[in-house]
Parts: C-alpha cells; sequence; structure tokens
C-alpha cells in the first residue's frame, strides 16, 4: 500500500487521457453487459428448460394442434409422471407492440408440471372459481400497472373477437432466469368460446417424467405411438425444444460473440497504445527510480498495475451501469422477456476487462523494465 | 586523500582500479575510460573536470553502478560491485548512492515530500519513521515549508535542493552529483554549492560531482581531470567547502 500514491500519481498525470481510457473501457464493459443480456434472452430457454420435461407438438408445425385426448394415452407410458398442455393465443392488448405471451393452460395439471412459478392458494382459487379469470406473471402486472381484479381486454388474433378476463392471481417465478411476463387463462374457456374448431384440440403438450435418464426412451415411445396416425408428433426434451427456437433466429451467439470480440480488440489496441504513450513520456522518471534503487520488477509491476487499475475501474463501473440498465426489465415492451445481468456474467466481464488491462499493459511494461538508465538519462 | 596513481592504500572508501570502458558506434570501438584508477576516503569532496565527451558522466554512472565497465573493478566500502548482477546491483544503489542530477529529475506528480520520501520507500520503515526522515532532510535543504509544493511550484534551486534532499534521505555511502549547478543561475549555484558543502563538512559526507563550472570545482577538496579517459590532478584547492586539506 506504501506505493499506491505512486501508482495513483502516474494515473492522475494525465488526467483527460486516464479519464477517456477509463470511459473506453466503461462503455466496452457495459456493450458487453448489454450483450450477454440480449445472448442471454435469445438462449434463455435453454437454462430454464426443466431436465425431466418433454415437449410434443404437432410433427407437420407447432402451430398444427394435437388432439386433447392423447393427454389419457401419454399418461398410460411407462415412466410418465405428469401430462399437461397449452394453447398459444397470440391476443394484442391495447396496441400490438405490447407483447407478451398468453396461454391457454390445463388448470389442473399446468401447477404441479410447472411447480417452479408459485401462486397462493386463495388466488388460485379465486382464479379457478372465475370462467374469465387470469394469472399474470409479477413483471407483467408491474409493467402495465395492472391489480388484481382488473378487467383485461384482449383482441384475438388467431382466436378472433374481442376477450375480456378478470385477474385473480399473480406467479413468479422462483428462479432469478424464470419469465415472469406470461398470461395465463383456463383451456376450458378458449374450447367453449372457440368449439367450431378447436373443440379437442391443444396447441402442445408437456410430458413429466419420473426419470430424466429415460426421457429419449419415452420421447421415442411417444412419437411411436402416434405414428401414422392424422396427428403425427415430434417430441423432444424441454431443452431441445428451446433450442430449435434459438435457431430459428439465427446464429445469435456467432453474433454477439463476433461483436464482443471487435470491441474488446478495439480496446486492446486503444488501450495499449496509450499505455505506451504514458510509458515513453516518462522514461527519464522511470529511469530515475531505478536510478534510486527501485528494481526492474518494480517498474514493470508499476506499470502493470496502471493499466489494470484503469481497466478495473472502468470495467467494473461498465458492468455496474449495464447491470443498472436491466434492473429496469425488459425495455422492449415483452419482445426479450429474461432482460438481466447474471452475477457470473459480470464477474466474467470484469476478468475480460482485466485480461484485456494486462495484454495493453505488458508490452509498455516490458519495455519499462528493460529501460537502461544511462540511456534515458540522456534524453532530455 | 585522494589518489589518481593505483596506490592508494586499501583503507579508501572508493578504490578503482585498471577501469577501461569501451562503446561501440556503427562499426567503430570509442574508448572512453582508459586504465583509470582512482582512490577516495571517507569524507572526500572531489570535481571532476573536463571538456565535453571526455567521459566524465561515463565514469560517474560506473561509480554510481548504472553502468558496467568494460574492463577493471570498483569497490566501494570493501564490496566490489563491478560482478553485481541487475537486481544486486540495483540493491547496492538504493544502500549506498545518493544521486544529484543536473535537471534535477524530481517525479513532476509527486509533492517534494513524497519525492524526497522516494528512497525510504525501498527500506523497511515505518510511516512514522519515514516522515520523520523525510522532514529531517528537507529541514538539511531549507525546504521544511515547502514539502507539500510540487515541483512546478519551487524555483530551479529549490528543485535542486529537493533533489539534494531525495540523495541523502536514506543516509547513503556516498553523492554523486551530475553538473549539480549546471542549470542554475550564479545565486542559486551558488546556495547548492554552500548546501553541498555543509553536507561535507557538517555531515562528513562524501561527494564525487562532475562539473564544467571552475566556481564549483573550487569549493571541492581535489579537482581531476580527465584527459584521454585517464584521470591526473589538477589541483588541491585546501577544500574551500570542507576545509579538508
Amino acid at each position: 500500500m506504501k506505493y499506491f500514491h505512486l501508482l495513483v500519481a502516474s494515473l492522475f498525470r494525465r488526467k483527460i487521457r486516464t479519464l477517456l481510457t477509463t470511459l473506453s473501457f466503461l462503455v466496452a464493459l457495459f456493450l458487453f453487459g448489454l450483450l450477454v443480456v440480449v445472448h442471454g434472452a435469445f438462449n434463455q430457454g435453454l437454462d430454464i428448460a426443466g431436465a425431466d420435461r418433454l415437449v410434443i407438438i404437432n410433427k407437420v408445425s407447432i402451430i398444427q394442434p394435437l388432439p386433447v385426448s392423447y393427454q389419457e394415452r401419454l399418461l398410460r407410458i411407462p415412466g410418465v409422471k405428469e401430462v399437461t398442455h397449452q394453447n398459444w393465443f397470440g391476443g394484442v392488448y391495447q396496441d400490438e407492440r405490447n407483447f407478451f405471451p398468453q396461454m391457454a393452460n390445463d388448470d389442473e395439471t399446468f401447477r404441479s408440471v410447472f411447480n417452479e412459478f408459485k401462486i397462493s392458494d386463495d388466488e388460485w382459487h379465486n382464479y379457478m372459481a372465475d370462467r374469465e379469470g387470469a394469472i399474470v406473471g409479477q413483471d407483467l402486472i408491474r409493467r402495465y400497472h395492472w391489480k388484481i381484479g382488473d378487467r383485461i381486454p384482449l383482441k384475438g388474433t388467431i382466436f378472433t373477437g374481442a376477450w375480456e378476463f378478470n385477474i385473480r392471481g399473480v406467479y413468479h417465478g422462483t428462479r432469478e432466469q424464470d419469465d415472469n411476463t406470461q398470461f395465463w387463462f383456463h383451456y376450458k374457456y378458449l374450447e367453449e368460446r372457440e368449439n367450431a374448431y378447436w373443440k379437442g384440440l391443444v396447441g402442445w403438450y408437456t410430458v413429466k417424467v419420473n426419470n430424466p435418464d429415460d426421457s429419449v426412451r419415452i420421447a421415442k415411445q411417444i412419437d411411436e405411438m402416434f405414428a401414422n396416425s392424422p396427428w403425427e408428433t415430434k417430441t423432444d426434451t424441454e431443452k431441445s425444444f428451446a433450442a430449435s427456437w434459438v435457431k430459428q433466429a439465427g446464429n445469435i451467439s456467432f453474433l454477439m460473440m463476433s461483436i464482443g470480440g471487435v470491441v474488446f480488440f478495439t480496446l486492446l489496441l486503444v488501450t495499449g497504445n496509450t499505455m505506451a504513450i504514458a510509458v515513453r513520456e516518462r522514461m527519464r522518471e522511470l529511469a530515475v527510480l531505478k536510478a534510486v534503487g527501485f528494481t526492474d520488477g518494480f517498474v514493470l509491476l508499476l506499470v502493470l498495475a496502471e493499466s489494470l487499475l484503469v481497466a478495473a475501474l472502468g470495467g467494473a463501473l461498465g458492468v455496474l451501469l449495464a447491470k443498472a440498465f436491466t434492473l429496469g426489465g425488459d425495455p422492449t415492451r415483452g419482445l426479450l422477456p429474461f432482460f438481466y445481468l447474471p452475477l457470473p456474467a459480470m464477474v466474467v466481464g470484469l476478468g475480460l476487462a482485466l485480461a484485456v488491462g494486462m495484454a495493453a499493459g505488458i508490452l509498455p511494461a516490458i519495455s519499462a523494465m528493460r529501460l537502461n538508465v544511462v540511456t534515458a538519462m540522456r534524453k532530455v | 586523500m585522494v589518489r589518481v596513481d593505483g596506490q592508494g592504500n586499501g583503507a579508501s572508501l572508493v578504490r578503482v582500479r585498471g577501469l577501461d570502458k569501451k562503446y561501440q558506434r556503427g562499426s567503430e570501438e570509442i574508448d572512453v575510460l582508459q586504465g583509470l584508477n582512482l582512490d577516495v576516503d571517507a569524507g572526500d569532496f572531489v570535481a571532476f573536470m573536463g571538456p565535453s565527451g571526455s567521459g566524465k558522466t561515463t565514469l560517474l554512472n560506473l561509480l554510481g553502478g548504472l553502468d558496467l565497465p568494460t574492463r577493471g573493478t570498483i569497490s566501494v566500502a570493501g564490496d566490489e560491485i563491478t560482478h553485481l548482477s541487475g537486481s544486486k546491483l540495483t540493491q547496492w544503489r538504493a544502500r549506498h548512492v545518493g544521486f544529484i542530477f543536473q535537471m534535477y529529475n524530481l517525479i513532476p506528480v509527486l509533492t517534494a515530500f513524497q519525492n524526497v520520501e522516494l528512497p525510504l520507500l525501498l527500506t523497511k520503515l515505518s510511516k512514522a519513521e519515514r516522515r520523520k526522515h523525510v522532514e529531517v532532510a528537507l529541514q538539511v535543504v531549507g525546504l521544511a515549508d515547502r514539502m507539500h509544493h510540487y515541483p512546478r511550484q519551487l524555483s530551479g534551486g529549490q528543485e535542486q535542493r529537493v533533489a539534494i534532499a531525495r540523495a541523502i534521505v536514506a543516509d547513503p555511502t556516498f553523492l554523486l552529483c551530475d553538473e549539480p549547478t549546471g542549470d542554475l543561475d550564479r545565486k542559486s549555484a551558488d546556495e547548492i554549492l554552500d548546501l553541498i558543502g555543509r553536507l561535507v563538512q557538517e555531515h562528513r559526507k562524501t561527494v564525487l560531482m562532475v562539473t564544467h563550472d571552475p566556481a564549483a570545482a573550487a569549493r571541492a577538496h581535489v579537482v581531476l581531470h580527465l584527459e584521454k579517459g585517464v584521470l591526473v590532478e589538477a589541483q588541491r584547492t585546501g577544500g574551500g567547502a570542507g576545509g579538508r586539506p
């Protein structure tokens, strides 16, 4: 610590330069944070997928339905614990930009299959007692300033017409990454109103198995069971199902890695150049330090520490700013429901900043270490 | 007693024997110092004079362990420094040498106090002990009231006094001064020379000084001339600064 004032004094020699370099790290790490958030938003389904759940969709396409009668047959397969089904509703609340997922659920089974979502028994009871009842995620109710008892109008797109629901409860996910922006209502209500075409049909099934090790066998057995029927199935683990969604949006990971790579490489060049200039313009001072007895190793560490301190400061501020930015939730009004920056990503970001600081400082630090006192003293 | 004939006794503080220094400039080899001998006792004040390029500063760098000779030996207080490794030589410098440069070479972003404290950071002294040493050194050079000033807030003469305080604060074995008054006006130069004289006379410091200034050289006990890479005794001044014959 007795050398800390040397470090600080060196950094404040050119305040503007230090400030701008710190800002470079801040901006780069802020961008890194946002890239992680967007990447996470696209891939979050993979992380939250239950290892013990299978998703069954129509083999033709997910927008094709399946018969509700499959539920009983699925339950008879050895190793299947529970079966629930859902329908995508696709309604519009006030404006098309107000996107959030709306699902008609099989109430009796949904709550136990997706037990990571919690709701009080009282609210669940009220919901079950109201044919037009709805349960909404805590983020959604906050976004639109709704409250329990509000009547919510939705304009149907797939299921056309004006729909109205009463909010009877609020759910919240037990994990930070759970999606708390969904809108659930009774499948029976949907079926009643859409009995012309939709009666007896569901969007997709989710099967909970007793042992995740049996998932592949059960998936194969399900698809074989319904092969050559009018409603053939395609069964995947929930993780594979989520991954197939991500693929539809293109190679997001590659895109994010490319942008991040360019940003960090540019940062490395900028910081490396800055540190090289910083060392070059005080060769004489570094030579004086060596003359009075500071070792080559000390000079190396001093220059490296300057680089690392700027990187740590700018990096930490950038990551914290990104975190603060995500605290307000999804700014796209529903397109990116998983909009948060996890702590491990923040630590990785800070680690990357330090790695760039180290890489940027190492060559100037080595040149400072190798500085010949006599030669440097001759240069005025 | 200062001798340049290589006949000094083993009690000399600084003992140089057969010192050669060659530089390579392109394909040309330049002999700067050739078989140089020197003996300096503790408490001596020696001035080196000679034309530019005669090797005065090279000799000072060699004596201060900043550079290594091509041949020959340098011993200080019984330690031969010419065979020390880079890190050992650095440690030796910290313990034994106080440098005073023509351009002061203070760190501009550190206060006078912090500049003087630099050599003490390499010791095991506590913060309070370092403070005490720094205050004493600044009192010796008459700048106790300027300790929180930055170099840019000081005159040239004051900067050089801070540099002298930095050179003496760790109580080194000897001081090496490279044109200490070369960048100062006459009045400031005289003040610096008075100060160096007091360090020799009152604090029994050994001083080896390179200078072009005859008035500065006149303060030394002995003035040595560097001619063709060899030291020649020019005059014994009678000890204008230190009162030593």
